[in-house]
């Protein structure tokens, strides 16, 4: 083990120790219901971390995410329906969902803050009434159902464990694609919109673009995992395109922290187990839940990622010297979250 | 990194299951029975779905939870009303916890997303969602319907409103969604058969504040049809009699007049017309039984969610007594499920057509005040009323499911 940590740095060896528990995991989970959990918080952590995109990185609180979300279900799932290649539809309903996004930045960039949360709600509404309304395209409340899975290169993702495995392979592309846009240049200069918007203006960036091009980010990642929501579920109907699904997605991003790769992950993993499973055994789980969440925003407001890395730092700190730094518990410099208004005006 | 090959991973599952098969003979008997109820107790649908688990649980406690000799174990599950939560506990019902029968779901949408993971899964469901196709057109061989699909009542109503009540002119309000549509779309369709005219078909949204925008609009008719479920009945009931407008009499399909809906209603349900598959005031004595047990133990007044769970509890319980209590075979205790013909059920004979769905009697109602309490007192039964009313079930599955559009309504004005 020593070896091992001396050779890799320690961050790279956790990273590896988590892929590598992720890949064994329907191993020794067994059940087919757990390894299903585990696709869905997989691909709900995709989602997350697409909204994270603007949320955290771009500080855009958008609250219309699900009409993306369900934009790629419902455009694979229709188009499926009405005899389509799973080729074809999906690469259809990526490019629908862009194109979506594209009509959602340009109608919502216009606003930061507040304005652009209520200018990404009207949207998602819209859509959701489309959904819900439009009953001879889209089947109304009874929904569209797809009849099977995709088999890529032969693989059978009907069952549990492929149908995992392919949720790992996108996730682990997600993260991993995320990643590199974060510490680009491009993330930087997100970063930068999103705490100094008139200076980044003043330096020469052009704000709204980079903001337009982080929504079509976000978008393509939303797509991608309404995607796998809709393989998974086989079926798609206008609750998934309600508000309830993008303020889900927002609440994971915030739980877990904003502006981090792991916070929306830790967020969407929280969620999707209180919701599926300590469900089963609490019938007030949605006060459950609630507490959960009004626990975190007391104790950790910055999310529970930074919030846990600043109270083990604390810990540390306080067990080698045996009394507690100057600053106590408090969250010390919550990195700026939504809104992001705090830049020089 | 090591790699896990999807074989590797396939091989350890198939060991695991080959352990568990081995190890079932010996204990086949011995393990209790499992019915998983998908219900819903949380969000807007959770009256509804406790009304299920009560039902059920009466049947159960009836039973000293055994049937046909075989201990029965109940697990519930709450979906929340949305079709990926029925999904995700259908799973954990079957995958999990290995349940022999599914009873459930409450919602069309819950039902129509589980329809093709049923099918996958075959595990018998009796479901009181009443999506139509689901026995129709979508037919799946292991879904059942105990209660009545949407049009099922309607078309008696309509039936009823043309023949008996001699009405002409009608005008229809519901819920603007599939199950609105299908119960209106059968009455309508009844009612003009028997010479009436729909002259208004009126669409509210599933939420609605306040009915009196639609209410206004009704105009000259004979009779007013409504379809609406859940609380909103309640609602459109005190907004119809507060606008003055009980001189235009007023029909009801089974959920806009439920017996469970019957405490929270006063004066202005008194004189509506209902079709309902179940009834509280039936005289039998096992209705008898089930009321008073359910007024024991949960304080209520059963409606038609809960005696449509007790009675699906009783096709469980006969289809057992046909296996002899055994349903390891899941092809074979789907059969004995299908082929289950009841006399003594609250709410009368039961049985099943080819396509899963219940052929039972359909209750005309009125509703009146007996001392001090309203009563849904049966003024007509009609009979073996099958899903596809006298159409035939050919005839019937060649056009399409009913919607807002179809059958087309020729007489608006």
């Amino acid at each position: 083990m020593s070896a091992v940590s001396g050779l890799l740095a320690p961050r790279t060896a956790a990273i590896a120790m988590a892929v590598l528990l992720l890949l064994v995991l329907p191993l020794w989970v067994g059940n087919a219901y757990y390894v299903n959990i585990a696709s869905q918080i997989l691909f709900f952590a995709v989602f997350a971390l697409a909204l994270n995109v603007l949320v955290g990185y771009g500080g855009l609180t958008s609250l219309g995410h699900a009409g993306l979300f369900a934009m790629a279900g419902y455009t694979a799932a229709l188009l499926l329906a009405r005899g389509h290649g799973h080729l074809v539809a999906d690469t259809a309903a990526l490019l629908v969902t862009v194109a979506t996004a594209a009509v959602y930045a340009v109608l919502s960039l216009r606003a930061t803050g507040i304005g652009f949360l209520m200018i990404t709600l009207a949207i998602g509404q819209i859509l959701w009434g489309i959904a819900y309304r439009w009953a001879s395209l889209t089947n109304g409340d009874n929904g569209v159902n797809v009849s099977s899975r995709p088999m890529p290169f032969g693989l059978d993702l009907s069952g549990a464990d492929g149908f995992y495995y392919l949720c790992l392979v996108v996730f682990l592309a997600c993260v991993g694609s995320m990643a590199v846009v974060v510490r680009s240049p491009f993330g930087a200069s997100l970063r930068g919109t999103r705490d100094q918007e008139r200076r980044m203006a003043a330096l020469g960036y052009d704000v709204w673009l980079i903001r337009f091009w982080a929504f079509l980010l976000s978008g393509f990642w939303s797509g991608v995992a309404g995607l796998l929501f809709l393989y998974y579920n086989q079926f798609i109907s206008p609750q998934v395109v309600a508000l309830t699904t993008s303020a889900e997605a927002l609440l994971m991003v915030i739980a877990g922290g904003t502006a981090t790769l792991l916070g929306p992950i830790v967020g969407a993993a929280l969620v999707v187990i209180m919701k599926n499973v300590v469900s089963a055994y609490i019938v007030r789980w949605n006060m459950v839940l609630g507490i959960i969440f009004i626990l975190i925003v007391s104790f950790m407001p910055e999310g529970l990622v930074p919030g846990s890395a600043r109270l083990w730092a604390w810990a540390r700190h306080r067990l080698r010297h045996g009394k507690p730094k100057p600053a106590a518990p408090g969250p010390v410099a919550a990195p700026p979250a939504s809104g992001g208004k705090e830049g020089v005006r | 990194m090591p790699r896990v090959t999807r074989r590797a991973v396939l091989a350890g599952t198939a060991a695991g299951t080959a352990a568990a098969v081995i190890g079932m003979p010996a204990i086949a008997q011995a393990t209790p029975f499992k019915i998983g109820l998908l219900t819903v107790k949380t969000g807007p649908l959770a009256q509804g779905g406790i009304q299920m688990e009560q039902g059920i649980m009466t049947l159960l406690k009836q039973r000293g939870s055994t049937f046909a000799g075989r201990k029965v174990e109940l697990v519930s599950a709450d979906t929340g009303g949305n079709p990926a939560g029925a999904k995700t506990k259908a799973s954990e019902l079957i995958e999990r916890d290995n349940v022999d029968v599914i009873l459930g779901p409450l919602a069309a949408f819950e039902l129509l997303a589980l329809n093709d993971y049923i099918r996958q899964k075959g595990t018998p469901l009796m479901s009181l969602a009443a999506a139509e196709d689901v026995t129709q057109r979508q037919t799946n061989p292991f879904i059942m319907r105990p209660s009545a699909t949407s049009a099922q009542c309607c078309h008696v109503l309509g039936d009823y409103a043309a023949k008996e009540l001699k009405y002409r002119r009608a005008a229809t309000i519901s819920e603007d969604f599939a199950f609105g549509y299908e119960q209106m779309s059968g009455f309508q369709r009844v009612f003009e058969d028997g010479g009436g005219k729909v002259v208004k078909k009126l669409w509210p949204p599933l939420v609605t504040p306040d009915y009196t925008p639609y209410i206004a609009q009704i105009g000259n008719v004979d009779c007013v049809a409504n379809g609406f479920a859940g609380s909103n009945p309640v609602k459109f009931m005190r907004a119809y009699a507060d606008l003055g407008m009980k001189r235009i009499p007023l029909l009801a399909g089974w959920t806009a007049m439920d017996d469970a809906l019957l405490k929270s209603l006063g004066d202005e349900a008194v004189g509506v017309v209902s079709a309902a598959w179940y009834s509280a005031s039936l005289d039998s004595p096992v209705n008898k039984q089930f009321v008073a047990d359910m007024a024991k133990d949960h304080n209520v007044l059963p409606g038609g969610y809960s005696a449509g769970m007790y009675i699906a509890g009783q096709v469980v319980e006969a289809a057992l007594q046909k296996t002899g209590g055994k349903s390891d075979d899941k092809k074979a205790f789907n059969e004995a499920l299908r082929g289950v013909s009841l006399q003594d059920t609250p709410r009368g004979p039961v049985k099943f057509d080819k396509y899963g769905n219940v052929v039972g009697d359909v209750h005309i109602r009125r509703c009146e005040r007996k001392g001090g309490q309203l009563v849904n007192t049966i003024v007509k039964t009609y009979p073996d009323v099958s899903q596809f009313w006298t159409y035939g079930d050919q005839a019937f599955l060649a056009n399409p499911v009913y919607s807002r559009d179809y059958p087309p309504a020729k007489n608006l004005e």
